[in-house]
């Protein structure tokens, strides 16, 4: 599937191979969903592409009704009709394409024992948890037989607890199948998705296998999913020297950059010691911050300094007196700053 | 017993509230009490009294019928589609909620009579509607056909269109998602439209008598036949209200708003 969109603030192109599955990542109102739409028939864009098995779904002189696109959409909220079983809402799909109803409940009964839902055939969706719920959405949009299926936050609306149960079963029925999955959440990401595209402002930023780009992150949002701290800037004696002056030490990973190449440093926030003055000693990186927040971070405390982060023991947070607009150090060793070359912003393709 | 009192209600406002109580129950009890019990049943199962009744019964039922078929459609082109003029539009189908009936029916007349607009080209079809049980239904649809296309509007917005969209997304043709997903779900407003509509009809009488004039058998429906009555025989007259408003405490039980299981 091939998809371009250009429609008031956005211009995003999307490739979908067959049996891929693509996780999408961007902050909100970065275009995503609008991206969803266009695929799926709801939206006509100012201008784009929709081309699916070379057929042309949505063009400047082709337009296929959503119906039959072949495209199915599972959004946050499972939308299972409220009049239908789970059986029926199942059935829904094949019993539209014309299967016979005998046939049709069969294959979505097989569909809802696929997602572990089986024996909760007969209950109306009123009396299914968010869970149970949202796997009978999966089982629904499934049992369309979609060549293309649409995921948009699919798990954003579950209890936390939830969560990676459907994920597992996410994970075995998208296997083999074209997928675009939007998400936050750098999990969906690493255990669903083949490959990474992240869009911000309306553009694709960085694109990529997942692993690479959630591990040498191009784009200050993939880094931020990713969780680590991300310093842009050009490389001098063995730094990265950021526009601000902002300068890290760290180790270049693969071939050395040349003298003002641009690159990037990530570090982990648990790499990152936090002391009221700079210490002594030199392979080391000080940046003299002013703490903007704290949060819990597991049993740790999460010190966030404008787009910096450092994770402390509550212990050391309460050592320090640590409060947001304290004036702190941030201390990290060059050997635990990876760098790597800056490939600047993605050009979409056109 | 512990029961929560909403606040903020003054107390005088319980005065006019009994007052426009007693407007709406007192006539209704001065009805009752000019009935005579004794002679109820031979008054309201004379034949001409059944006749009526039975006439009202059937051009409502084919009313209704006809507020259906042309009313979903109606109101699902109002909620469900955007074109240029459609506010106007949607005002003036309301239009017959506000308009006196007889003039809705001198309207009909001169459209459907024989010298109206379509009268020239139903004659020569050998089609004559004004007087006609015929135009008994066309003067009941014209005033009830709002009830159904405003309660279904007002239903069909309430329930959105998101459960259309993921129909449509699982390969549902416009039709089945209107049949198995958009009708489904708004039922409950369908059947209440219905029955207003249906009780809007039973009670029509401006339009009826203009349009249909009072032919016994053809075109005297109930309401008719009690204002022919009220002179010439006022113990059946009031007998016969009573059973009109025992057939719409009926209707109004049906439709109650709020009673929805879903």
């Amino acid at each position: 599937m091939e998809a371009r969109v250009l429609d008031r603030d956005v211009d995003v192109a999307l490739e979908v191979g067959d049996g891929e599955t693509v996780a999408v990542l961007g902050p909100n109102g970065a275009g995503k969903s609008t991206l969803l739409a266009v695929v799926a028939g709801l939206l006509r864009p100012d201008a784009g592409r929709v081309e699916l098995d070379g057929r042309e779904l949505t063009g400047p002189r082709a337009w296929v009704a959503p119906h039959d696109r072949r495209v199915a959409l599972l959004a946050q909220d499972p939308l299972l009709f409220p009049h239908l079983s789970a059986l029926e809402n199942v059935a829904f799909g094949p019993r539209s394409a014309g299967t016979r109803r005998t046939a049709a409940r069969t294959a979505a009964q097989d569909w809802l024992d696929e997602v572990g839902v089986g024996e909760l055939a007969d209950r109306r969706p009123g009396q299914l948890s968010g869970g149970q719920a949202q796997r009978v959405a999966v089982a629904r949009a499934l049992a369309a037989e979609p060549r293309v299926l649409l995921l948009d936050e699919p798990m954003a609306a579950l209890d936390v607890a939830v969560r990676p149960a459907l994920r597992q079963v996410l994970r075995r029925v998208l296997a083999g199948r074209s997928v675009v999955l939007v998400t936050h959440d750098v999990l969906d990401a690493l255990l669903l998705a083949d490959r990474v595209v992240v869009v911000e402002g309306g553009r694709v930023v960085e694109e990529g296998p997942t692993d690479a780009v959630l591990t040498r992150p191009q784009s200050a949002f993939a880094a931020r999913v990713a969780g680590l701290n991300m310093v842009t800037g050009t490389w001098r004696d063995g730094a990265v020297v950021a526009a601000d002056g902002t300068t890290v030490a760290g180790l270049a990973d693969g071939p050395a950059p040349a003298p003002d190449e641009p690159v990037v440093a990530v570090f982990r926030p648990s790499a990152v010691s936090v002391f009221r003055d700079a210490p002594g000693g030199s392979p080391r990186t000080s940046l003299a911050v002013r703490v903007t927040e704290l949060e819990p971070h597991g049993d740790q405390v999460r010190v966030h300094a404008g787009h910096l982060a450092a994770d402390i023991t509550v212990h050391a947070a309460a050592d320090l007196d640590l409060a947001p607009g304290s004036d702190v150090v941030f201390v990290v060793k060059a050997s635990e700053v990876t760098v790597y070359g800056n490939a600047g912003p993605l050009e979409s393709a056109p | 017993m512990r029961s929560e009192r909403p606040v903020g209600v003054p107390a005088w406002i319980f005065v006019p509230a009994a007052l426009g109580g007693a407007l709406v129950l007192l006539p209704l009890a001065g009805m009752l009490s000019r009935v005579e019990w004794g002679d109820f049943w031979s008054l309201v199962s004379s034949d001409s009294a059944l006749t009526a009744l039975s006439l009202s019964l059937r051009t409502s039922a084919a009313s209704t019928v006809l507020c259906l078929v042309l009313g979903v459609p109606m109101a699902l082109v109002l909620a469900r589609t955007r074109f240029p003029g459609q506010g106007v539009v949607r005002s003036l189908v309301l239009l017959p909620l506000v308009l006196p009936p007889v003039v809705g029916g001198i309207a009909l007349l001169y459209t459907f009579g024989r010298r109206g607009l379509l009268g020239g080209q139903l004659d020569a079809l050998g089609v004559q509607v004004a007087f006609s049980t015929t135009a008994v239904v066309l003067a009941q649809t014209f005033v009830s056909l709002p009830f159904l296309v405003v309660s279904l509007e007002g239903a069909l917005r309430s329930a959105g269109s998101r459960y259309e969209t993921v129909a449509a997304s699982l390969g549902a043709r416009p039709t089945t998602v209107f049949r198995r997903v958009t009708l489904p779900l708004v039922l409950p407003g369908l059947v209440s439209g219905a029955v207003l509509s249906f009780a809007r009809a039973l009670g029509e009488f401006g339009a009826t008598i203009t349009f249909a004039g009072s032919l016994e058998g053809t075109t005297r429906t109930l309401p008719l036949f009690i204002y022919n009555l009220r002179v010439t025989d006022p113990d059946a007259a009031v007998a016969m209200s009573l059973v009109l408003v025992v057939v719409a405490v009926l209707v109004i039980a049906a439709a109650r708003p709020g009673r929805s299981t879903t």
